[in-house]
């Protein structure tokens, strides 16, 4: 079975989907980093493919990019690395990236090298419903990969329906309209928003991610959804921290639970 | 539907009668070269944009042809090419270069629009199709600063915010442009990502609209980006051919030419005078690229010779990448050729051998300045430069007419020609 199907299967609340940027901050680290933040109790990965034009990024995730790029980092190395990780977790992987890497790339290939290392989910969000619909939607179904798409506070009803029918995995609902790493729009806004897309009664499970980045911030979208996704936020943290086991245990753990005041 | 070519003395629904050329917008939705109802041309095209900035773009794609095909906007788009921008621009016999060439050569003297460029065509579209979309702000991207010139001159004019986002790197290579667009009163923002040129200044623009939907519209400045983008633009430019149509018939007897060239970087010009010839096939299109050092060198922006398929700024096109899909850094002498995509027309005219595409080297582009400006008292621009060098590598007969787009004027690249007086003008 999808390990995404299978986490949501057991569980429904608070789930955490914790993002970093693969190659960053050293070449070497995605093993590190997926071992830690399974061990920490994180229950979703999201693995990102650097690259050169991130458009749906901010500042942070743009720079660890650009770091990962610089530090050598390729799809062919990183298949290798989430091969290898592969022995050690069987945590929920998903792959985000832009549609011309898998392009270029070549979709069969990407997607055999991801059912390879057991991938369990890909993001692209650059990549138009029907581009998939038409022509990708057999290629992922075949080999058990599910994809998630984003929705905004903008997006209709009519277009998040749709969107509900062709998602695998879950539904990957952007908090307010802004690239990542942003501040979070008006709460009174952003929870109408979150009330609306929960009366829908969506058939898939709903995570919410851009401007989570801290316990309160998780623990009000987890009021509203099946968990939230943490990516920018992270990534400082992996930044700012001179250990990084340490770093990633204390930022799991102050996600989990309430800051103590020192 | 307005007819193919309108000459209207009397306009009833004019502010003021044009006494000259009544430009109707574009109409090329029915040829075989138009875009399909998703954008495509062909392959390439389409809307290849995060979910984030869908919103932007649907509203345009819901909006834009309504808007421009109304009255009033046709009304005050052609008021406006006419009085501000100073249409038509002339069609030029260039005599003493035909000579040399031993062809007859027409030149499209866009340098003589407001700005020194084809660029303000574009500008003065977008902003008025901003201003009936309630937008209050405008972005742009520019690389060497004349796209934000441009941009920042309409915003002046109607006294609309107006916010650049250029490369760090370009704006230290194009301060006098930087000063034009402060002067005309718009902010200039580094783009400070990437490889910090045009490419990342375009990001940063996108990234800029989808943190700012709701008063801002986004004033690209070629045929590029997601649908409706190189349409729109592309009709906005065609104006430069609608108006050679009637120039060319009226100095010659015949709409068509035997050839019409223009430069390439993302094809906004080209595009302009290629548009109402798209379906004319006795007319050959030739599309001109950046060689930079030579298409080999790996210092190049000859796109459709080096690049492959793939998506840039939310269109699918030909660009230069590596092999893992990451975008590369173009080079060439001239700032707005610099451009590692080509817009999806272009790509496709070129894909289904409807257009020509040539590669001039900076070295060529250089003496073709100099030539020009010799020859016939007409400094152009460093883009629009490789247009002319093209000469020396099409095939043509002698009963041949052919029509160079002279894109730009050279003022702006005269500290790049001075470094080359000693071996052209002499000490």
């Amino acid at each position: 079975m999808n390990g995404i199907k299978k986490l949501f299967e057991t569980k429904q609340k608070d789930v955490l989907n914790i993002y970093f940027t693969a190659g960053h901050p050293g070449l070497h680290d995605t093993g590190t980093i997926i071992k830690e933040l399974a061990d920490a109790g994180v229950d979703l990965i999201e693995v990102g493919m650097p690259y050169s034009d991130p458009l749906a990024d901010g500042l942070t995730i743009q720079q660890s990019s650009s770091i990962a790029l610089k530090n050598g980092m390729k799809l062919d190395l990183l298949f290798e690395q989430l091969m290898e990780v592969r022995k050690e977790t069987d945590i929920p992987l998903i792959l985000m990236g832009y549609f011309n890497q898998v392009m270029r790339y070549g979709p069969e290939k990407f997607l055999d090298a991801c059912q390879a290392a057991k991938i369990d989910g890909l993001i692209l969000p650059d990549m138009p419903l029907y581009e998939y619909e038409e022509n990708f939607k057999e290629m992922f179904e075949s080999r058990n990969i599910a994809i998630s798409f984003l929705i905004t506070p903008m997006t209709e009803e009519e277009r998040i329906l749709k969107i509900d029918k062709l998602t695998k995995g879950f539904i990957y609902m952007v908090s307010s309209n802004s690239t990542t790493g942003g501040t979070a729009s008006a709460d009174d806004e952003r929870l109408a928003y979150f009330k609306r897309i929960e009366g829908m009664n969506l058939k898939n499970p709903r995570l919410i991610g851009f401007g989570i980045s801290d316990h309160a911030s998780f623990s009000a979208a987890c009021a509203h959804a099946n968990g939230a996704i943490i990516g920018s936020a992270f990534i400082r943290a992996l930044q700012s921290g001179s250990d990084l086991r340490q770093s990633i245990r204390d930022f799991v753990r102050h996600i989990k639970s309430p800051v103590t005041a020192h | 539907m307005l007819p193919a070519f309108h000459v209207n003395l009397h306009g009833s629904h004019e502010r003021r009668p044009c006494k000259f050329f009544i430009y109707d917008m574009g109409d090329n939705t029915k040829g075989a070269y138009a875009p399909d109802q998703r954008g495509y041309y062909g392959r390439f095209g389409g809307a290849y944009i995060p979910e984030l900035l869908r919103p932007c773009v649907e509203e345009l794609r819901r909006n834009y042809e309504q808007i421009t095909n109304s009255p009033d906007f046709e009304s005050e788009f052609k008021q406006l090419l006419k009085d501000y921008v100073g249409r038509p621009t002339p069609l030029f016999l260039a005599e003493r270069f035909s000579e040399h060439y031993g062809v007859k050569v027409y030149l499209k003297r866009e340098d003589l629009c407001h700005t020194g460029a084809h660029k303000v065509n574009n500008t003065i579209g977008q902003i008025l199709l901003a201003e009936r979309l309630g937008k209050k702000r405008i972005i742009a991207e520019t690389g060497a600063g004349q796209h934000g010139v441009a941009t920042a001159t309409v915003c002046a004019l109607k006294g609309i915010q107006c916010i650049v986002y250029m490369g760090e790197k370009d704006i230290e290579r194009q301060a006098p442009n930087v000063k034009r667009m402060k002067m005309l009163g718009a902010e200039v923002r580094p783009a400070m990502s990437g490889s910090r040129t045009l490419k990342d200044a375009t990001n940063e623009a996108i990234r800029d609209w989808i943190n700012n939907p709701a008063d801002t519209h986004y004033i690209i400045g070629s045929v590029v980006g997601p649908h409706p983008y190189p349409d729109m633009v592309a009709r906005f430019q065609s104006v430069i051919s609608k108006e050679m149509k009637a120039q060319l018939k009226e100095q010659t007897g015949k709409e068509n030419p035997d050839a019409i060239i223009a430069c390439v970087g993302g094809g906004s010009n080209a595009a302009g005078a290629f548009y109402h010839y798209l379906d004319d096939l006795d007319t050959r299109l030739i599309a001109v690229e950046a060689a930079g050092l030579g298409v080999d060198s790996g210092e190049t922006a000859a796109t459709s010779v080096i690049g492959s398929e793939g998506i840039i700024h939310g269109s699918r096109t030909l660009l230069m990448q590596n092999a893992e899909g990451q975008i590369e850094e173009p080079y060439s002498i001239s700032a707005g050729l610099d451009y590692p995509g080509i817009g999806p027309l272009h790509a496709h005219l070129i894909a289904s051998g409807r257009a020509e595409a040539v590669s001039i080297t900076d070295e060529e582009a250089i003496k073709a300045a100099f030539f020009l400006s010799r020859q016939e008292g007409i400094i152009p621009a460093l883009e629009t430069a490789h247009a002319f060098a093209a000469m020396d590598h099409i095939k043509y007969g002698s009963d041949d007419t052919i029509v160079i787009n002279l894109s730009g004027r050279g003022d702006k690249d005269l500290g790049t020609y001075i470094d080359y007086f000693d071996k052209y003008v002499g000490k």
